[in-house]
């Protein structure tokens, strides 16, 4: 047995290990410490496989042919993407197992933390399996087993209604991705008995063109859903906020970058990309998740739910590099279509990186003061000065302010989009600036939105109890978040190096053809396909750290007087929190100029006094948005859906004979089906 | 060794200008008002004054109030480390293209956005929410006329952008440029908050946009974050001016040459400052929800931009 075989042993038996020793384990306490050994054992090994298979740049197979033989066998193989995939998985549950092991006390004598540590353990199993799949069977069951187990999680605080409605919509989403994924496979198989993926990769070059085109929308749409695309993309703000706070960091950060895995896996991996309007309907998806993301993120007011849709608006852009990537393709300009799907790897991991980051300092919130709900926060960084600066961090890099991870990869899609306006036909030349202009605008917008989701939690006054009551809460999971936070400012300076790494990756996908000189030379400069615009991360890193210390060396020199007071009032006596902006009212502006897109329900009611309607006794307001597009989108579909039941009901008639009737007849059927096509 | 020198030196004497710009529009606003208004200088007065004295700080804040001054002012200095002033940047020595100096000015933003709420102050809160909402909607507009001028030159670095219009000089006059112009100015008065958008002068506080925000700002730390401000007006009207003109720019580090340059930066910034005094005097605030019919309007103009550039092709 090689080190590639013991390191995906060690991380398959660490998983499972990890989730059978917790579901047997003697106390509550012993469950936690047991589920998270487990899955550090567990994403160790699977970041050594990953390591390796990069190192030695070849990919590695291994097969279990007798392993339910009748569907093909297991086969495991790790390529480079996948390694990739896997890396990005282990990384982020290295972190996300420690936080879990104080965040889950919380839930001692609530909840049952072996049924967690089970579920934990396998879901991390299912998602690292994912990437390493090297058949359908494989690929089917750990999809499968990922959503399953993550159903489960998601469900972990099952009392509260909401959280098991989310879990209704979380389920029936990812099996309607399921469902499509089949007959995507069915269409690229070439036999029966040949399902493993070099099989599919040699029998999409034979399909015809519309068969090609059908298996793309089928995987686009299939690995949409969970990737989260709008209009597909209804059960990440509801899974999200019910989930524990390290799940909904893997499930953000992690697992809806396997929906990324899969669409490069079957577009580019199997089907070798395709005609231009393909790039097209992935820019178009983009441009909507992008900036319908981030526009429904501005509304929210629970920040985990803003998060949620901060995650669509991060798809939204990785979209946008892969269609950059497809269109180029299409056109034969491969060089530039690399720094497309470039772009999109980076930022999978660039997100990865800090939505981990931002959704466990929610959770530290969320336990210090017992709420989620931003109305009811502020003050915060007083309370818990290290989460407050570790969540500013993620939220400059959502920010994509420079010289964080998230500005290098946003510049990446923009020149790569930039490369499309160059082709001469008209819907490409018009187009590819349009979705420069999206991608601007969003970018705008999420620096509004994350001044919001900072400002209005962490800054100011405590708008309530908890909120004034709230303190830094245990140190593991602050040290965790440190090494989240360190990785989103050291992927952004080193940009150019994790690109060059990247790009050994798109080599893999398409061999044989050249890759574009810019990648190829790293240093610290990120370069455009043509190498003549260029940024340094570092080196505005530098310039603004040394500007910085000059201009505060002065002042010090200089001295600085300071004296602390009230904040300015115009003659108010005392201040009170209620005079703050809040969440709703920071996002007014942009409400009332998208006031098409939220709709806001709004109900204004004003008591006035008995004797006179010029004294008044009491106001309320409430404004509440729901995001109308959903259902305007999903309602149709759930009382179709519901009607087409209530037929199919009929079929139910309960009598035994009538099933024995449905059982001949389906008998009949079939043999002369196969007599039929004997 | 010499390049490096001169970018350096270039940068301080747009730190150095910088007041005196903002200083040159008040006084040349007064004079067309009809009012004798303080002399140019008087912006370098109003720093030194306020270098020398205590710094209020509310109770309420916290260490982002006290950082972003420095965050603000570091951030409009290395921008202005980027765009072509007196000579083209060029080199190792420049950190960044178009797309970075914009990005690096939403950072300054971001944090006197988050100083704005730090305080807990109603003012700053709204001006915060003002200006992030303005901020963002000027976004695309910037992005596409940076489209439009990277199409042509083929980059959207400074030196390859102002290298092509010196080599093909027509291409100045040509529409993609003229509109690409208009939406960037647009864009200019509303990132530096000028009228209509904002008004610079006003003591109102609910009129207040960029001044709100910064209500609770005094001593050192408002001299910084004013003097960040008017380096910011500085960097926009000469990227107006030196992307879209650049003749006079110093191509050589030949003393005439750059003393040629500095003379000319000085003339093209008295041009534009003087269009925006005129335009200042004649045109009223626009209501905050008229505000974005404007902001699309140069966004209808720099997509204008890009598509001739096309059908130029």
């Amino acid at each position: 047995m090689n080190a590639m075989g013991v390191a995906l042993s060690v991380m398959v038996a660490g998983y499972a290990a990890g989730a059978c020793l917790a579901a047997l384990a003697p106390s509550p306490r012993a469950a936690r410490l047991i589920t998270a050994l487990g899955a550090l054992v567990g994403g160790s090994g699977g970041l050594a496989a990953a390591i390796i298979v990069f190192a030695t740049r070849s990919p590695y197979d291994v097969a279990f042919p007798n392993l339910v033989a009748a569907a093909g066998g297991v086969v495991l193989r790790l390529d480079l993407l996948g390694a990739l995939f896997l890396a990005l998985v282990a990384a982020i549950s290295l972190p996300a197992a420690v936080y879990g092991i104080t965040y889950t006390a919380a839930y001692e004598g609530r909840r049952s933390l072996r049924v967690f540590g089970l579920m934990f353990n396998g879901f991390l199993l299912g998602m690292c399996l994912v990437p390493c799949a090297g058949n359908v069977f494989t690929f089917l069951l750990a999809w499968e087993f990922m959503a399953v187990t993550s159903y489960f999680l998601v469900m972990t605080e099952s009392d509260h209604p909401e959280t098991r409605h989310a879990g209704l919509w979380y389920a029936a989403m990812t099996h309607f991705g399921f469902v499509l994924l089949v007959p995507m496979f069915l269409l690229m198989a070439p036999g029966a008995d040949q399902t493993s993926f070099a099989d599919l990769r040699a029998g999409a070059a034979l399909l015809p063109a519309a068969v090609r085109s059908g298996v793309f929308v089928l995987a686009l749409v299939a690995f949409g859903s969970k990737a989260g695309i709008v209009p597909l993309h209804v059960w990440l703000p509801r899974a999200h906020p019910a989930a524990p706070a390290h799940v909904s960091a893997l499930m953000s950060g992690v697992m809806i970058k396997l929906g990324v895995y899969g669409l490069l896996r079957v577009a580019v991996d199997f089907l070798g990309t395709g005609p231009a309007w393909w790039g097209g309907l992935v820019l178009l998806a983009g441009s909507l998740s992008a900036l319908g993301g981030v526009l429904y993120a501005l509304a929210e007011n629970d920040l985990k739910r803003l998060l949620a849709y901060s995650s669509v608006e991060n798809i939204g852009i990785i979209f946008l590099g892969i269609g950059a990537g497809l269109v180029l393709e299409s056109y034969g300009l491969h060089a530039l279509a690399l720094v497309g799907f470039g772009a999109a790897l980076l930022h999978s991991v660039n997100h990865a990186c800090f939505k981990a980051l931002l959704f466990l300092a929610t959770g530290n919130v969320d336990h210090q003061a017992h709420t989620r709900n931003m109305e009811q926060m502020g003050g915060l960084i007083k309370r818990m000065p290290q989460t407050a600066t570790l969540f500013l961090i993620g939220s400059a890099a959502a920010a994509a302010l420079p010289p964080l991870n998230g500005f290098a990869s946003e510049w990446m899609v923009f020149q790569a989009l930039l490369s499309g306006a160059q082709i001469p036909r008209p819907e490409v030349a018009i187009g590819t600036p349009l979705a420069v202009g999206v991608l601007a605008l969003t970018s705008g917008l999420a620096a509004a939105c994350f001044v919001k989701a900072f400002g209005i939690s962490f800054l100011a006054m405590p708008r309530s109890e908890g909120a004034a009551h709230a303190t830094e809460s245990h140190w593991s999971t602050r040290a965790v978040m440190g090494v989240l936070a360190a990785g989103c400012v050291l992927l952004g300076l080193a940009a150019p190096r994790a690109l060059g790494g990247l790009s050994r990756v798109l080599v893999s996908l398409s061999p044989g053809k050249s890759i574009a000189p810019a990648q190829t030379r790293a240093g610290v400069w990120l370069l455009s396909p043509h190498g003549i615009a260029q940024v340094s991360p570092l080196l505005i890193a530098a310039l603004l750290t040394s500007v910085i210390v000059v201009v505060a060396a002065v002042m010090r020199v200089r001295g600085l007087e300071l004296r602390h007071a009230d904040t300015w009032g115009c003659g108010r006596i005392r201040q009170t929190p209620r005079m703050e902006y809040t969440s709703s009212a920071f996002a007014e502006p942009l409400r009332r100029i998208f006031s098409e897109l939220y709709r806001p329900a709004e109900d204004l009611s004003v008591s006035v006094h008995a004797e006179s309607p010029y004294f008044v006794r009491s106001i309320t307001y409430t404004s509440q948005v729901v995001p109308w597009i959903e259902t305007a989108f999903y309602d149709p579909v759930i009382r179709g859906t519901r009607a087409l039941a209530t037929h199919v009901r009929r079929l139910q008639a309960g009598s035994v004979h009538v099933y024995l009737l449905y059982i001949t007849g389906a008998l009949v059927v079939a043999l002369a089906a196969a007599w039929w096509f004997e | 060794m010499s390049r490096f020198l001169a970018l350096v030196v270039q940068t301080l004497v747009a730190v150095a200008l910088a007041p005196a710009l903002t200083g040159f529009i008040r006084w040349l606003k007064a004079r067309l008002q009809g009012r004798r208004g303080a002399p140019p200088w008087q912006p370098y007065f109003e720093i030194r004054k306020l270098f020398g004295k205590e710094a209020v700080v509310s109770h309420t804040a916290s260490w982002i109030f006290t950082a972003t001054p420095f965050v603000v002012f570091s951030t409009a200095v290395v921008v202005a480390s980027l765009v072509p002033l007196v000579v083209v940047p060029s080199g190792p020595f420049v950190a960044g293209d178009l797309f970075a100096a914009v990005y690096l000015l939403l950072l300054g933003t971001f944090f006197l956005a988050l100083a704005g709420l730090d305080t807990g102050s109603p003012f700053g809160g709204m001006g915060a929410s003002r200006e992030m909402t303005v901020v963002a909607l000027t976004e695309p507009t910037v992005a596409l006329s940076i489209v439009a001028l990277a199409l042509n030159a083929g980059s959207t670095s400074f030196s390859q952008i102002v290298a092509h219009t010196l080599a093909e000089p027509s291409a100045a006059l040509g529409s993609e440029h003229l509109l690409a112009f208009a939406a960037l100015f647009i864009v200019t008065l509303a990132e530096t908050g000028r009228l209509p958008v904002d008004n610079p002068s006003t003591h109102l506080e609910l009129t207040m946009i960029h001044e709100a925000m910064v209500l609770e700002y005094s001593g050192p730390y408002l001299a910084l974050v004013e003097w960040g401000a008017a380096l910011k007006l500085l960097i926009f009207l000469a990227l107006a001016a030196n992307l879209f003109v650049p003749w006079g720019i110093a191509l050589s580090f030949s003393p005439v040459a750059l003393l040629i340059g500095l003379v000319s930066l000085i003339v093209k910034l008295a041009v534009l400052s003087a269009a925006v005094a005129v335009l200042e005097t004649r045109v009223a605030k626009l209501r905050l929800f008229r505000v974005p019919e404007l902001l699309s309007a140069s966004f209808v103009l720099a997509l204008l931009a890009v598509m001739s550039t096309f059908l130029a092709r």
